[in-house]
C-alpha cells in the first residue's frame, strides 16, 4: 500500500507543495534530523511549522505552531516523539500528518527527528 | 457548519482516510453554505462576500494586484480563441453544440452539475457536451482533455460569465448525492491523513509553506483555470492534484464519487456570480 501511494505521488501533476515524489529519496541515503525534517519528501515539517531559531529554515507555513524551546516545553522526549508519530492522539482534528501511525517516516527516521527538534 | 460542528465531521474521520456513518444530521446545501460563510467571516471580518470567487486571491492584495494585470490581457486568449472555433464548428450532421444544449449553451454554466432525475445521477456540463456529441453522431471526448474538451469549455463557460451559481438539490436521489460529496470533502484519506476540508476549510487563510489556501466557498465558479498563465487545469483536473498531494489515490474523473464531489463542492458558491476562465500560478 506504501508502495502504491509513493507511486501516485510520484506523478502527480503541477507544484506539490506536501508531497513530493517519496521514489526519488527511496535509496537509503543517510539524512540527519534536520535534512528528514526540511526534505519536502520525508518530514517537510516546514511546510506547515516556523522555526525561529534556525537560520535556513525559509518561507515557512502556518498551519502549525513555531517549533522554538522545544525541550522547555517538552520536557519528557517521549511526549515530543507521540506528538510526531501520531498528532491525531493529542488532537483528533489535527492537520498535522501521523508521520509514525502512516509510515510516512521510519522509527529510525521519527528518533532522529525528534532530536534535531528537540534542540530547537 | 460552525467551529465545533466543522471540527467534529474532521474529529469523526480521523483514521485511515475511511469515514463510517459520520454523523452528520441533514442540513440543507443552503444551510451548509451560510455555516461556511459565518465561520470564514469571523476568520476574514475584511473579506466581502463576492470576492471569494478570487480564491487565495482574495486574501492576499498583491497577488490580487498582479492577478488584475495578468488578466488585462490574458495569456491564454489564443486558447479560448481556439475554444470558440471549436464552439462554432458544426457537426458532421451540419448541427452545432448551441442547437443541442439548453438554451443554446448561453447561461447556462451555472446549473452545473446538475441531478438528472431520468439518469438517476449528477451530470456535469462536460456529460451535457458529450451526449450532445453523440447525440449528432461525433465521438465522445475523453474526460477532463484539455486539449479538446478543455479548450471547448474555456470558450463555451464565457458564455455564462455572471450568471450566477445555481445548484438545485431536490429529491431523495439527489439528497443523497449531495451528501456523498459531502462526506468525500470532509473525509480523510491518503498517507497524509487530509480531507479537503482540513485545507480548504480549517486552514483557509493559512499557509502550507508558501502557498495561501483558499476557502472552499467560490472556488467552483472559475474553471478552467490556467496555471501559470497557459496550461489548462479543469476543475475535476484540480481535485485530482489535490487528492495525489496527500498521497491519496484519486477518484476517475466523471466516476460518481468526482462528479457528487463536484455536486457538494458547486452548491458551497451558489449565490456567487461565474467567470471563465481565470489565471492561477
Ligand atoms: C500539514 C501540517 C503539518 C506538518 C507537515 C507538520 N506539522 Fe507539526 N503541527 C501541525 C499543527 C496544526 C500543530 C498544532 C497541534 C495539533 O493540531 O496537533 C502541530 C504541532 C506540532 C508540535 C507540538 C507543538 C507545540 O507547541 O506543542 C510539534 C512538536 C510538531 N508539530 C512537530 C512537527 C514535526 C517535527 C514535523 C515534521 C516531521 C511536523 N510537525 C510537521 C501541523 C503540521
Ligand atoms: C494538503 C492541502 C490540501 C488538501 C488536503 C486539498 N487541497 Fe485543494 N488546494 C491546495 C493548495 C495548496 C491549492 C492552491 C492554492 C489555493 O488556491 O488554495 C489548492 C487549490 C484548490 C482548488 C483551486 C482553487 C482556485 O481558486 O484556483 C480547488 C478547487 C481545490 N483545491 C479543491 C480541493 C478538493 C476538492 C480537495 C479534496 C479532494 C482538496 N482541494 C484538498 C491544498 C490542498
Amino acid at each position: 500500500m506504501r508502495k502504491l501511494h509513493q507511486l501516485f505521488t510520484a506523478c502527480a501533476l503541477g507544484a506539490i507543495t506536501l508531497a513530493g515524489s517519496a521514489l526519488a529519496a527511496e535509496p537509503a541515503k543517510d539524512l540527519t534530523g534536520k535534512q528528514l525534517a526540511f526534505d519536502k519528501t520525508k518530514g517537510n515539517c516546514l511546510a506547515c511549522h516556523a522555526m525561529p531559531t534556525v537560520p535556513d529554515a525559509e518561507s515557512p507555513g502556518t498551519y502549525g505552531p513555531p517549533l522554538i524551546a522545544m525541550s522547555a516545553r517538552y520536557p519528557d522526549k517521549a511526549k515530543l516523539r507521540a506528538q510526531i508519530w501520531d498528532a491525531t492522539v493529542a488532537n483528533p482534528s489535527s492537520s498535522m500528518i501521523p508521520f509514525g501511525k502512516h509510515g510516512v517516516l521510519t522509527e529510525a527516521e521519527i528518533d532522529k527527528v525528534t532530536d534535531f527538534v528537540y534542540g530547537l | 457548519m460552525k467551529q465545533k460542528i466543522i471540527m467534529k465531521l474532521l474529529t469523526g474521520m480521523a483514521g485511515l482516510g475511511m469515514v463510517l456513518g459520520v454523523a452528520t444530521a441533514y442540513a440543507t446545501p443552503e444551510q451548509d453554505k451560510q455555516d461556511l460563510i459565518k465561520f470564514y467571516a469571523s476568520k476574514f471580518p475584511n473579506v466581502k462576500l463576492e470576492d471569494y470567487v478570487y480564491g487565495a486571491l482574495a486574501l492576499d492584495p498583491d497577488s490580487k494586484a498582479q492577478y488584475d494585470a495578468i488578466m488585462e490581457f490574458p495569456p491564454f486568449d489564443s486558447q479560448v480563441e481556439a475554444g470558440r472555433k471549436m464552439w462554432e464548428t458544426p457537426f458532421k450532421n451540419g448541427k452545432t453544440y448551441a442547437d443541442c444544449l439548453p438554451n443554446g449553451g448561453k447561461q447556462i454554466a451555472g446549473n452545473y452539475p446538475m441531478f438528472d432525475e431520468a439518469k438517476g445521477k449528477v451530470v456535469t456540463l462536460e456529460d451535457v457536451v458529450n451526449d450532445c456529441r453523440v447525440a449528432n453522431g461525433e465521438a465522445p471526448f475523453k474526460i477532463s482533455d484539455p486539449k479538446t474538451i478543455g479548450l471547448l469549455g474555456s470558450y463555451m463557460r464565457t458564455l455564462s460569465d455572471g450568471m450566477i451559481m445555481n445548484i438545485k438539490v431536490q429529491g431523495p436521489k439527489a439528497v443523497a448525492a449531495y451528501e456523498d460529496g459531502k462526506r468525500t470533502f470532509f473525509s480523510r484519506r491518503g498517507q497524509l491523513n487530509f480531507a479537503c476540508a482540513s485545507c480548504h476549510v480549517q486552514n483557509a487563510g493559512n499557509h502550507l509553506r508558501s502557498e495561501l489556501i483558499s476557502p472552499v466557498v467560490g472556488q467552483a465558479v472559475h474553471w478552467p483555470v490556467f496555471r501559470g498563465g497557459d496550461t489548462l487545469v479543469t476543475l475535476q483536473n484540480r481535485y485530482t492534484g489535490c487528492f495525489k498531494q496527500v498521497r491519496a489515490v484519486p477518484p476517475a474523473e466523471d466516476s460518481a464519487a468526482m462528479n457528487n464531489l463536484e455536486y457538494f463542492h458547486s452548491a458551497m458558491s451558489n449565490g456567487l456570480p461565474m467567470k471563465a476562465s481565470v489565471f492561477r500560478k
